[in-house]
């Protein structure tokens, strides 16, 4: 880097990996135009049906590989909202395992060198931590109606601390769509950039002699990020998965 | 984050030629213009995943591993089955093994009885027939002995004629006969 003629050589766009543009050409991105983001969630969706209507077409009682992968990621999911939001909690089966579903696709798609992760973008994660937000607290009105704010009045706690608590207790509430949807747009945005930002050291043996040195180490340093980064995408989807769960526990039960 | 979005914003500045410079603003993920085309496509894909999910992964997988729960349960009770069965089977094997067996010991015991019978209507015969034999051995030995007195009382009479004659006695051989009679009888 110290050499300016030679540094010119590298390229850093740690962030080019997240722009959003038209499929087809042209410069305008309007509300219904097919970008890459319209793309990779499709590859999504064609990935799920691979997985989960393809691979389980054949019903089998001694199931194959994929079919065996399949019924897995049902049953983890499935014992996952049994055991954090409760027997009752499984009518929303359905809707855990959707959002699960399409994180962890978009999450481990987004790892594809050249592909788009949509999920590191906050507008993604946000209208889904939203999506969860609103849900939860609409199901928690209708099944105990006012007796959700007792969610916020913990009775456990003396008298006198009891209004503070709640006003920290509301807070935290309204944060909760907040830190849902930036855990899981950081840790994806975070990750693909430090990849691409040692990627971009890559290839320095190609300008400087230092290279040698720098060019191995980086390549080295993509592996260990790129492995780090397959667990951090199944965690953030899971993570994403049981805090649904978690404040659909809340929503069914309130009392503490 | 912020250091890497400024290292990467210094680093366009200086690869500027690339023609990257519409992307150095910043993060496009705060790029307010693409929000609704990223929401619709996401409302989309969720709503399609959805249905997807609602219509055949649930009902599909949860239908398979109902089956297969069944199918076990059916197969653990048709083991079971089975088992009280083979449990049954071996009550009757035993049972039949313990009634061959004292069976087996009636008839050895008949057998038993039935060989000393034949036996002691043996021996009882032989020793008949001993009997007999000894009495019919006696009764000639007897027979042999008489004869054999008959002729000592002859030879004796003869004997006691002919030393009498030597001597010069005449003797009336009726009367040697009796004396002789009178001194074997003692």
């Amino acid at each position: 880097m110290a050499e300016g003629t030679e540094a010119e050589g590298l390229v850093f766009h740690p962030m080019d990996q997240f722009v959003v543009k038209p499929l087809f050409g042209g410069d305008t991105i309007a509300w219904h135009t097919p970008t890459n983001v319209t793309l990779w969630m499709a590859v999504a969706v064609v990935c799920v049906i691979l997985l989960f209507v393809v691979g389980t077409g054949r019903r089998a009682v001694v199931p194959g590989r994929v079919q065996s992968v399949a019924e897995l990621g049902y049953s983890f999911i499935r014992k996952m909202v049994e055991d954090v939001a409760g027997h009752d909690g499984l009518k929303y089966f359905p809707y855990v395992l959707t959002l699960f579903l399409f994180i962890v696709f978009s999450n481990f798609l987004g790892l594809i060198p050249g592909a788009f992760t949509t999920t590191s973008h906050i507008a993604v994660t946000a209208v889904m931590a939203l999506l969860v937000f609103v849900s939860v607290t609409v199901i928690g009105f209708v099944k105990n109606g006012a007796g959700f704010l007792s969610l916020f009045w913990i009775s456990a706690a003396p008298l006198p601390l009891r209004p503070v608590l709640a006003l920290i207790e509301i807070i935290s509430y309204f944060v909760r769509p907040v830190s849902h949807s930036i855990r899981l747009a950081g840790n994806m945005m975070a990750g693909h950039a430090v990849i691409k930002v040692f990627a971009a050291f890559a290839p320095l043996i190609l300008f400087s002699s230092l290279g040698f040195l720098v060019t191995p180490l980086a390549i080295l340093a993509i592996v260990a990020m790129y492995a780090l980064e397959m667990l951090v995408c199944f965690i953030q989807a899971y993570v994403f998965s049981i805090l649904t769960c978690v404040y659909l526990r809340d929503a069914l039960h309130p009392h503490h | 984050m912020a250091t890497e979005t400024e290292a990467a914003g210094a680093a366009e500045h200086a690869a500027g030629a690339a023609g990257h410079a519409a992307q150095s603003v910043g993060m496009p993920q705060l790029d307010i213009s693409t929000f609704p085309n990223q929401i619709f496509w996401l409302l989309v894909t969720l709503v399609v995943i959805w249905l997807i999910v609602s219509r055949v992964i649930i009902p599909r997988i949860g239908g398979i591993l109902d089956d297969r729960a069944g199918r076990i349960a059916a197969d653990i009770a048709a083991a079971e089955a089975l088992k009280e069965k083979a449990v049954e089977a071996e009550k009757a094997y035993t049972a039949a093994l313990a009634e061959a067996r004292s069976q087996a010991a009636a008839i050895v015991a008949k057998a038993r009885e039935e060989i000393r019978a034949d036996l002691d209507k043996a021996t009882a015969m032989a020793d008949a027939e001993i009997a007999a034999r000894t009495a019919e051995s006696e009764k000639r030995i007897a027979e042999i002995r008489a004869s054999a007195m008959a002729s000592v009382t002859e030879v004796a009479t003869e004997t006691t004629v002919a030393i009498l004659g030597a001597l010069g006695v005449s003797a009336d051989a009726k009367g040697v006969a009796a004396a002789v009679a009178a001194r074997i009888r003692g």
